[in-house]
């Protein structure tokens, strides 16, 4: 169970992530891309979910990430983001609801180059019983 | 939009685990995905939901018209070791307000691994 309190609170991230070139090239060839002058459109999963495991592990909330699974995903691309883009990652549970023991949890997640909101993802981490 | 073919195996697997830094063993390492309930290795959804993106951003011209990405993860692709398992990608293209909107399907011998997944792109 996570704590009551945290829904529709917003928690900010520890820290930024400095967006490298190598990391936007390394992504897109995995997948197939061969134009690496921006982030393909789930690169952006790499800085949310780090940011959101931490927040989520973290005392306030207290899941156990070794239960978590992925159930859905949804981004929301305000402009691409390219090497040099310094992200600051806040995450707002949105909703919570429990189902045959199984947790889901809905969060939104806002990644920010300085006051531009660059990108928007929501995601169901679902903590399975 | 044209049907495409996108081909998943364990090296693949790996090479993902780097790029995204996402080095759960459950896609990597047989014997722990078995002990915790699963058939075998399963590729990350992310993975998955990436290749598709990759079908909408090639469609669209490029990463840049992509503006809105969406899916649910309805079923594990799972990866047996020295395998290639074969995701299918295909969708269906509408002009909305000078975007399109594509309703994309996703499967792997015949059964669907991505739900309601949808983009909305610039052409």
């Amino acid at each position: 169970m996570i704590s009551p309190d945290s829904v529709g609170r917003t928690y900010q991230g520890a820290g930024s992530t400095t967006i490298s070139q190598s990391e936007i090239t390394g992504f897109a060839a995995v997948l197939g891309e061969s134009d690496f002058s921006v982030a393909t459109p789930t690169f952006s999963i790499r800085t949310s979910l780090d940011q959101l495991q931490e927040i989520l592990t973290g005392p306030e909330v207290g899941i156990n990430w070794e239960r978590v699974v992925h159930g859905d995903q949804k981004f929301e691309i305000h402009r691409p983001i390219v090497a040099g883009d310094v992200l600051t990652c806040d995450a707002t549970i949105e909703s919570y609801r429990v189902a045959a023991g199984n947790e889901f949890i809905n969060v939104k997640s806002d990644l920010r180059n300085g006051d531009e909101i660059v990108c928007t993802n929501w995601c169901t981490i679902v903590v399975r019983a | 939009m044209q049907e495409r073919i996108f081909k998943i195996d364990r090296e693949l697997l790996k090479r993902y685990a780097n790029a995204s830094g996402d080095q759960n063993p459950i896609h990597q390492d047989e014997a722990f995905a078995k002990s915790v309930g699963l058939p075998d290795v399963i590729a990350h959804g992310m993975l998955t939901m990436g290749l598709v993106g990759q079908y909408v951003s090639d469609w669209a011209g490029g990463s840049a018209n992509v503006k809105e990405y969406s899916a649910r993860f309805v079923k594990p692709v799972v990866v047996p070791a020295n395998a290639v398992v074969e995701l299918v990608v295909n969708g269906v293209a509408t002009e909305e307000n000078g975007l399109y909107r594509l309703e994309l399907t996703a499967t792997v011998d015949g059964v669907k691994v991505l739900g309601m997944a949808k983009a909305l792109v610039k052409k």
